[in-house]
C-alpha cells in the first residue's frame, strides 16, 4: 500500500474517530455544568427533585465518560500514529496546552471519581456541590485547551520557519492565535447548548411516554431555559466567527458560501444546489454575507476566484454550513417558543408534537456539532497547518491503515451500541417514581 | 541538570506511576476474573471492585499524560514511533477502549454477565503485552530506514525472544505487583479470605517476576552488547532491588506488615526502572534517536516544565483527597459505608 492509501485510510479513520469521540465529548462538556446548576437550584429552593435531578444525570454521564475517556486516548495517540510527520513539527509549538488538556482531564477525573462515591457521605448537599466545580471547570478546560490546539492548525503562529525547521518558538504566542477565541468560545457554548437540549429531549420523551411526573417537566423547563441561553450566545458567537474566517481564512468562508467573484454588499447564499459552477435554486439574502463578514453590508468580500486552485477547499462544505446554521436557527427559536410558552400558559406547548419536537431538539443538535466540525475541518484542507504543512505530506508512511480502520469501525460500533444499550436499561429499570419513594423511606426510617 | 533529563525524568516517573496503578488495575482484573472460573468469586469480588471503582478513569489518566508529555518534550519520537507503532498501539487502545468501557457499563449500567468479567481479565493481560513492544523496539534492531522512512519488521519482532521475554516480564510483573497490594488491601480492609487468597497469589508469582527480569538482563547480552555493558555497570542498582524484593516476599510469607511489604515493592520496581532507564541512556531508539537530538526547543520546554509544576501543585492536593476519602478511609475499606454509588 502506498502512501496515497495511507493518506485516505488515516483521513477516514481520523474522522472516524473525532466524529464518534465528538459526540461523547460534548455530552462530557456540557452535562457536568448541568448537573452542577441542578444542584445548585436544588440546594437554593430547597427541592429535592433538583437534587435527584443531578444524580441520575450523574449516573447516566459516567457511562458517556467512560466512553468518551477511551476515545479521547484513541485520539490522542492517533494523532500521532496516523500524522508523525506533523506531530512532529507542531509538536515543538503546540505541546503546551496539549500537555494542559490533560492536566484538566485529570482533575475532572479525580473529582468525578470522589463525587459518585461519596453520594450520601455529606450531610449538606453543599458540599457535594463543590465537588462539582472541579468536575465541571476540568471538563471545560479540557475543551478550551485542546480546542486552542485545533485553532492553532487554522492560524499557527508564535514560530518562524527557517528551512523547513520551526526556529524561535513562543508557546504562548502559539496558543493564543487569532482563531482561539471564537474556536473556543464557540465550542463551550455549542457544548453547553447540545448538552441541554439533549437532556430536555430526555424530560420530554418521558412525559410523552406516560410519566406525568413534575420532577420531568422541573426537568424540562430548566434545560429550555438554559439551552436558550447557550443558542442565542451560539448565534452570536457564531457572527464573530464569520468575521474572523473573513479576515484570517477567506478561502473558508467563500468555499462554505459558494462566493467566486469577489464584490461589494456580497449576498448570503442559504440552499441550493452546485450545478456546473452555478448556484441553483438557492435562497439569496442581499448584502447579508458583506454583514456577516465585516459588519457593514456594502464591504467587500473575497471571492473564491482570488485563491490558487490547490488551496480552495471542497466546495461541499456549504451543506455543512446550511445544516449548522438551520438547526442552530431552528433550535434557538423552539426555545424561545417553549420558554414564553410556558410562562404565558400558552396550551400547545405541553401537546403531544410540540414534544415531540422537543425530543428530536437533542438528537438535532448533536447533527449541528457533527456537521460544524466537519466544516471546520474540511474548510481547511488541503492544509494540515493552513499554508505551512499539506495534509497529504504529514500521513503516515506506515502500511496497514486499512486494517486498523476496520478494527477501530467496529470498536465504535461496540461502544455506540453498548453504551446505549447500557443507558436506556439504566434508566428503565429505576423510574424516577421509584428512587423518590426509596429516598423517602430511607430519610424516614433512616435504614443506613 | 539539564532539561533534556529533567523532561525524561518527568516522563518516566509518570511511566513508573502508570506501571504500578495499571498492574494493579490489570492483575485485580485477571484474579477477579480467575476466581469466577474457579468458583472463589464471592471471595474477591467486592474488595476489588471497593478499590478499582473511584480511580479506575485515573489510571487511564496517567498512560494519556505520559504519551502527551512524550510527544511535547520530544516531537521527533511521534515521527519515529508513530510511524512503527500503529499496529502494536492500535490495538492496545483498542483493547483498553473496550476494557474501559464495559467496566463502566458493567459497574454503573449493571451489564453483569460472567464473560464480560472474563473478557475484562483476560484484556488485562493483552494490554501489557501490546505495550511492552515498545520497550523491545527501543532495543533497537527491529526498525530499518527505508527511503528515509522507519519501517517495523513484524516478522523479527515476532521471532525475537528477547520480545516474549518482555512479554512475560510483563505479565508476571503485573500480576505480582497487583497481589501484593491486593493482599495489602484486603488485610486494610479486615477481610481474612481474601488476604488469604491473595497471599498465595503474590507468592505464586514472585518467583516468575524476578526469574524473568534476570532473564531479560541476559538477553540483552546477545541482543544489544552496548546496552548490556551499561547495564552491569549498574548492578549494584539491581543488586539493591534484589534485596527489596526478598524484603516484600518475606513479609508475605510471615504474614506481617503488608503495607511495608507493598512499599518495599515499590522500591524494588523503582531501583529496577531506574537503573534500566539509565543504562538505556541516551538512546530513546536505538541506535536512531537520543534524548538530545529529539529534544524540543528550549522555550517549549520551560513552558511545558511550567505548565507541569503548576499542573501538580493542582494535581497532589486532590489526589491525596482521593486517597483520603478512599483508600485511607477505613470505614469505606471496610465496606461499612452504603456510599458507593446508587
Amino acid at each position: 500500500m502506498g502512501n496515497g492509501d495511507s493518506l485516505f485510510f488515516s483521513r477516514v479513520l481520523t474522522e472516524l474517530t473525532l466524529s464518534f469521540h465528538i459526540i461523547y465529548a460534548t455530552i462530557g462538556v456540557g452535562v457536568p455544568l448541568m448537573i452542577m446548576i441542578a444542584q445548585w437550584v436544588g440546594i437554593k429552593k430547597q427541592d429535592e427533585h433538583y437534587i435527584l435531578l443531578a444524580r441520575r444525570w450523574t449516573r447516566g454521564f459516567v457511562i458517556t465518560v467512560a466512553v468518551g475517556v477511551v476515545t479521547g486516548t484513541a485520539i490522542g495517540l492517533q494523532l500521532s500514529l496516523l500524522w508523525p510527520n506533523f506531530m512532529e513539527l507542531a509538536g515543538n509549538v503546540i505541546a503546551l496546552p496539549l500537555f494542559m488538556e490533560t492536566f484538566a482531564f485529570f482533575f475532572e477525573a479525580i473529582f468525578l471519581g470522589i463525587y459518585i462515591y461519596t453520594w450520601d457521605r455529606f450531610k449538606n448537599q453543599k458540599k457535594h456541590l463543590l465537588l462539582l466545580i472541579p468536575v465541571a471547570i476540568g471538563a471545560s478546560f479540557s475543551a478550551v485547551f485542546i480546542t486552542i490546539v485545533n485553532a492553532f492548525m487554522s492560524a499557527p503562529q508564535g514560530f518562524d520557519l527557517v528551512n523547513g525547521e520551526l526556529v524561535n518558538v513562543s508557546p504562548l504566542v502559539a496558543m493564543f492565535n487569532p482563531a482561539m477565541p471564537t474556536k473556543v468560545a464557540h465550542v463551550l457554548v455549542t457544548a453547553y447548548m447540545t448538552s441541554a437540549f439533549v437532556l430536555a429531549s430526555i424530560g420530554a420523551f418521558r412525559l410523552l411516554k406516560g410519566s406525568d411526573h413534575t420532577y420531568h417537566k422541573k426537568a424540562l423547563f430548566l434545560m429550555m431555559k438554559l439551552g436558550l441561553i447557550f443558542s442565542i450566545a451560539t448565534a452570536v458567537i457564531g457572527d464573530f466567527s464569520g468575521k474572523y474566517l473573513a479576515q484570517y481564512q477567506p478561502e473558508k468562508l467563500a468555499a462554505a458560501e459558494w462566493h467566486f467573484e469577489s464584490e461589494k454588499g456580497a449576498p448570503l447564499i442559504l440552499y441550493g444546489v452546485l450545478d456546473n459552477g452555478e448556484v441553483k435554486y438557492a435562497l439569496k439574502i442581499p448584502s447579508a454575507l458583506s454583514v456577516l463578514a465585516h459588519g457593514v453590508p456594502n464591504a467587500e468580500v473575497t471571492g473564491l476566484n482570488e485563491f490558487p486552485k490547490d488551496e480552495v477547499p471542497p466546495l461541499y462544505i456549504h451543506y455543512l454550513f446550511d445544516s449548522m446554521v438551520t438547526i442552530g436557527m431552528g433550535m434557538t427559536a423552539l426555545a424561545l417558543v417553549y420558554v414564553i410558552g410556558t410562562w404565558r400558559k400558552w396550551r400547545f406547548v405541553v401537546s403531544k408534537w410540540f414534544r415531540w419536537l422537543l425530543v428530536l431538539g437533542g438528537p438535532l443538535s448533536i447533527i449541528a456539532i457533527e456537521t460544524g466540525w466537519w466544516l471546520t475541518e474540511v474548510g481547511r484542507q488541503p492544509w494540515v497547518l493552513r499554508g505551512i504543512l499539506r495534509t497529504k505530506d504529514a500521513a503516515t508512511t506506515s502500511g496497514h491503515v486499512d486494517t486498523m480502520l476496520l478494527l477501530f469501525a467496529c470498536l465504535y460500533l461496540i461502544l455506540g451500541v453498548g453504551s446505549v444499550v447500557v443507558l436506556i436499561r439504566m434508566f428503565r429499570k429505576n423510574s424516577v417514581e421509584q428512587e423518590l419513594e426509596d429516598r423517602a423511606s430511607e430519610k424516614a426510617g433512616d435504614i443506613r | 541538570m539539564t532539561l533534556e533529563i529533567l523532561g525524561i525524568s518527568v516522563l518516566g516517573m509518570f511511566l513508573f506511576g502508570y506501571i504500578i496503578v495499571a498492574s494493579i488495575d490489570f492483575g485485580a482484573g485477571f484474579f477477579n476474573a480467575f476466581s469466577t472460573v474457579t468458583g472463589k468469586q464471592h471471595i474477591l469480588t467486592k474488595i476489588i471492585h471497593r478499590y478499582l471503582s473511584p480511580v479506575w478513569e485515573v489510571t487511564n489518566v496517567f498512560l494519556v499524560f505520559f504519551f502527551v508529555g512524550m510527544v511535547g518534550f520530544f516531537p521527533k519520537t511521534a515521527y519515529y514511533y508513530g510511524t512503527t507503532l500503529l499496529v502494536p498501539a492500535s490495538i492496545a487502545i483498542i483493547l483498553l477502549a473496550i476494557r474501559g468501557a464495559y467496566y463502566a457499563f458493567t459497574t454503573y449500567g449493571g451489564l453483569k454477565h460472567k464473560r464480560y468479567t472474563i473478557l475484562y481479565g483476560l484484556t488485562g493481560l493483552f494490554i501489557p503485552a501490546s505495550l511492552s513492544s515498545v520497550l523491545t523496539i527501543s532495543e533497537g534492531g527491529f526498525v530499518t530506514m527505508e527511503k528515509a522512512d522507519p519501517v517495523l519488521d513484524y516478522w523479527a519482532l515476532f521471532t525475537s525472544p528477547l520480545s516474549w521475554s518482555i512479554v512475560v516480564l510483563s505479565l508476571t510483573a503485573v500480576l505480582y505487583i497487583s497481589a501484593v497490594f491486593l493482599t495489602w488491601y484486603a488485610n486494610h480492609a479486615k477481610d481474612e479470605a481474601a488476604t488469604e487468597l491473595l497471599r498465595k497469589y503474590a507468592l505464586v508469582w514472585a518467583g516468575p517476576a524476578i526469574i524473568t527480569a534476570a532473564g531479560i538482563i541476559v538477553e540483552m547480552k546477545g541482543h544489544n552488547p552496548e546496552h548490556y555493558q551499561r547495564l552491569l555497570d549498574l548492578w549494584w542498582l539491581f543488586a539493591l532491588s534484589v534485596v527489596l524484593f526478598a524484603g516484600t516476599v518475606y513479609c508475605i510469607w510471615k504474614r506481617r506488615a503488608y503495607g511495608l511489604a507493598f512499599g518495599l515493592l515499590v522500591g524494588q520496581f523503582a531501583l529496577a526502572f531506574l537503573a534500566y532507564g539509565a543504562s538505556h541512556y541516551p538512546y530513546l531508539l536505538y541506535p536512531y534517536l537520543t534524548l538530545y537530538d529529539s529534544f524540543t526547543n528550549q522555550s517549549m520546554a520551560i513552558a511545558l516544565v511550567v505548565a507541569f509544576i503548576a499542573g501538580l501543585g493542582l494535581l497532589i492536593p486532590s489526589l491525596y483527597l482521593l486517597l483520603r476519602l478512599f483508600l485511607f478511609n477505613k470505614e469505606y475499606v471496610e465496606g461499612n459505608r452504603n456510599d458507593e454509588h446508587a
